[in-house]
């Protein structure tokens, strides 16, 4: 009885200490956010328009090829990463899948003013512009039409590393994805996206250990909450490619997690039986003692 | 040369040389430890346990880690976490174990603080066990470093400045350990060669030290009782274990610290698997960084009372500086502890349920030094400061009392 009452002691110092230093610690220093919101509420998105994939056809062919491949449908990118990253200091994204990983209002949204849907209007103060113009001065049926159109041709199914590739790449490198052939860098040079970002945004191998699920989530949805004034865009992802793309850090990152919780209860019943032969021996050895 | 007849066993054949049967009796089965104890007189074997999960998961992760500013964090995060067979389980294991080998350190030092098995004789049992507890430190600290990750840069860097305010020599001494003006490669496999080779053979050193401190005083009991150990001894061999007050190492006493064992085993790998977070801090999984200094820069949990001592002294007084304040009081914070068996002066040795003002002065003790590892992890700002000062000062005071306070406990008993 006695053991039990300063084992209780033991046990309740150890747990007041970390509690104190664990819990009650980092929620006094990384405090508590809004969650994360996938309709985007506060963006001038689609306001309920449908629009029309054929039309929305035209115009994007007409206004975006320009500087965006869409590789499946044909128009390939005209220059490779390092060119069209000096000629606009991030690589443009191919259009071919972003209807699907991009909220339609955001993405509506953000085809009329990126800087402000990707909350990122802080940067461009000083005469700078973002690098996609604005089509404010488009109908808003038209931008529904292209909305549409992006939703139309996108791919029904990505593999995690897809929606990555599409969503992060092109600042962010991973490059545990591929040590030694190193395709998982970033697209774009880092000489350029630093350049472009003002700091060299960080490779991302280990982001599912640094940082909580919860809290990439948080970030991603939303970079500005987290750190304000990061010149991290919001890019306006679904939770279905958010998801995907933890998925694929964690993958990557943290790539022995199952065998991790497969092994764990095993250990933890050999151990058990252990401890119970131990006592058994105890109580045997002490059997003449007392 | 001594005669040697032909044996008839291995062991016989061992005994004739090496003398086993004696080396046996004398470290095993005759060597008398108390029966009045409870769990935690388990605490040793959990310990050296412990350090030999640390040796051994150690070893195969030496086989794989870098020490090189270019090649340490991938070596370790990818190499060992990613690729080796099992190389995540024993960095799990290696990193979990620092962390609870305090946990259990700190307990073994309070169960001594508390039934006083310090004086009267074992005054080296503590010393050669408070020598163990910086040279763990030492590991634990130069450790940190290897994965080069943020906090190992920023903490060495914190950590290697204070040596900067030893008066004269601070600013070479800086730079001597760590050979360069900043924090850097050279600093990093120096601190390798501590972690992996100085340190651990200290250690070694010292733990057959402690052991062998026993030896003489012996192990104290649950109520401080003086105990004859060649009389109860004799009890015992002739038969009579019931009333003898003693038993041995082995099996006896082993028996008990192996069944304690099997259950801080599952919860140490209950960790190891499930709950890691609290040892292998998520920041420290982002690359150093020279040009990025975290946000809160906070040393493991086991070293963040004397870190906030450091930190407690915020502001300056007169000509003196916050900082020499803060690095005086942390020095007298790490030297304390060592000097416990002289600041006690009652000569009896007592359980502190049995000793009024120390009891108090000991839990006083025990709120204190919680207050402070929470408070060290806590951002120094607003009220955290003053909680952080109040704490700090209090741990000084609370050491200058224990002269007066054990002094009041013998004059009451009338000694």
């Amino acid at each position: 009885m006695r053991e039990l009452k300063i084992f209780a002691v033991v046990v309740a110092l150890s747990l007041i200490t970390y509690w104190g230093v664990e819990p009650f610690a980092h929620s006094q220093m990384h405090p508590a956010v809004p969650a994360a919101d996938y309709t985007f509420k506060d963006v001038d998105g689609l306001n309920g328009l449908k629009g029309d994939a054929q039309a929305g056809a035209t115009l994007v062919q007409s206004n975006c090829t320009a500087c965006h491949s869409i590789e499946s449908q044909g128009f390939p990118q005209l220059m490779d990463n390092a060119s069209s990253a000096a000629a606009y200091g991030v690589v443009p994204p191919d259009l071919g899948s972003s209807g699907k990983i991009y909220q339609a209002d955001y993405l509506a949204a953000f085809i009329k003013d990126p800087a402000s849907a990707a909350k990122v209007l802080h940067k461009y103060e000083d005469g700078e512009v973002h690098p996609m113009p604005g089509y404010a001065w488009m109908e808003p049926q038209e931008i529904a039409d292209m909305v549409a159109y992006l939703q139309d041709i996108a791919p029904k199914e990505m593999t995690n590393k897809e929606v990555f590739a599409d969503a992060c790449q092109r600042c962010h490198g991973i490059k545990y994805g591929d040590m030694l052939g190193g395709s998982m860098a970033s697209f774009t040079p880092a000489e350029n996206i630093n350049a472009y970002m003002g700091t060299t945004p960080p490779d991302l191998s280990q982001y599912i250990r640094s940082r909580s699920v919860n809290f990439l989530h948080e970030f991603i949805n939303d970079p500005q909450k987290h750190l304000e004034g990061t010149s991290m865009p919001r890019v306006g992802l679904t939770l279905e490619s958010e998801t995907q793309i933890v998925a694929y850090m964690e993958e990557i990152g943290d790539s022995k997690k199952s065998e991790r919780s497969e092994l764990g209860p095993k250990f933890l019943i050999y151990l058990v039986i252990f401890a119970i032969f131990a006592w058994l021996w105890k109580a045997k050895q002490w059997r003449d003692m007392h | 040369m001594a005669k040697f007849e032909k044996a008839n066993s291995v062991g016989e054949w061992l005994d004739q040389r090496l003398n086993t049967t004696l080396l046996n009796k004398v470290m095993m089965t005759e060597y008398w430890i108390p029966k009045n104890i409870n769990f935690l007189w388990a605490m040793g074997v959990l310990l050296a346990t412990t350090f030999v999960i640390l040796i051994v998961s150690g070893i195969f992760l030496m086989m794989y880690y870098k020490p090189d500013v270019n090649l340490a964090f991938d070596s370790v995060n990818y190499t060992i976490m990613q690729e080796v067979a099992f190389g995540w389980l024993f960095r799990h294991m290696h990193g979990v174990a620092a962390s609870v080998v305090f946990l259990v350190i700190y307990i073994h030092m309070f169960t001594g603080i508390y039934y006083g098995s310090y004086k009267q004789g074992r005054e080296m049992i503590w010393i050669s066990g408070m020598l163990l507890f910086m040279t763990f430190s030492a590991a634990g600290f130069s450790g940190y470093m290897l994965p080069w990750g943020q906090m190992s840069y920023w903490a060495a860097m914190v950590i290697t400045n204070l040596f900067g305010g030893v008066p004269v020599i601070g600013d070479a001494l800086v730079v001597w350990i760590r050979g360069d003006f900043n924090v850097a490669d050279a600093t990093l496999t120096r601190f390798f060669m501590l972690h992996v080779f100085l340190l651990p053979v200290v250690i070694m050193g010292l733990i057959g030290l402690h052991f062998y401190t026993l030896r003489i005083p012996h192990v104290n009991n649950q109520d401080s009782e003086d105990i004859d150990f060649d009389a109860e001894a004799e009890k015992y061999l002739s038969g009579n274990t019931k009333d003898a007050k003693v038993i041995p190492f082995w099996p006896v006493f082993i028996s008990k610290d192996l069944a304690v064992l099997g259950i801080f085993l599952i919860f140490y790998f209950y960790l190891v698997f499930f709950h890691y977070e609290f040892a292998i801090d998520p920041v420290n999984f982002d690359p150093a960084d020279s040009m990025v200094t975290p946000a809160h820069i906070y040393p493991e949990w086991y070293f963040l009372w004397s870190y906030e001592v450091l930190r407690g002294f915020f502001f300056d007084v007169g000509p003196i500086k916050a900082f020499d304040i803060g690095l005086a009081a942390f020095g007298f914070a790490n030297a304390i502890f060592l000097l416990i068996p002289f600041l006690d002066r009652d000569p009896a040795i007592l359980p502190a349920h049995r000793r009024p003002m120390f009891f108090i002065w000991f839990w006083i003790l025990m709120i204190d030094l919680i207050v402070l590892t929470i408070w060290g992890k806590l951002p120094p700002t607003g009220t955290n400061a003053y909680i952080g000062f109040a704490a700090a000062l209090a741990f000084i005071v609370i050491f200058l009392a224990l002269p007066i306070v054990s002094k009041l406990d013998a004059k009451k008993r009338g000694v």
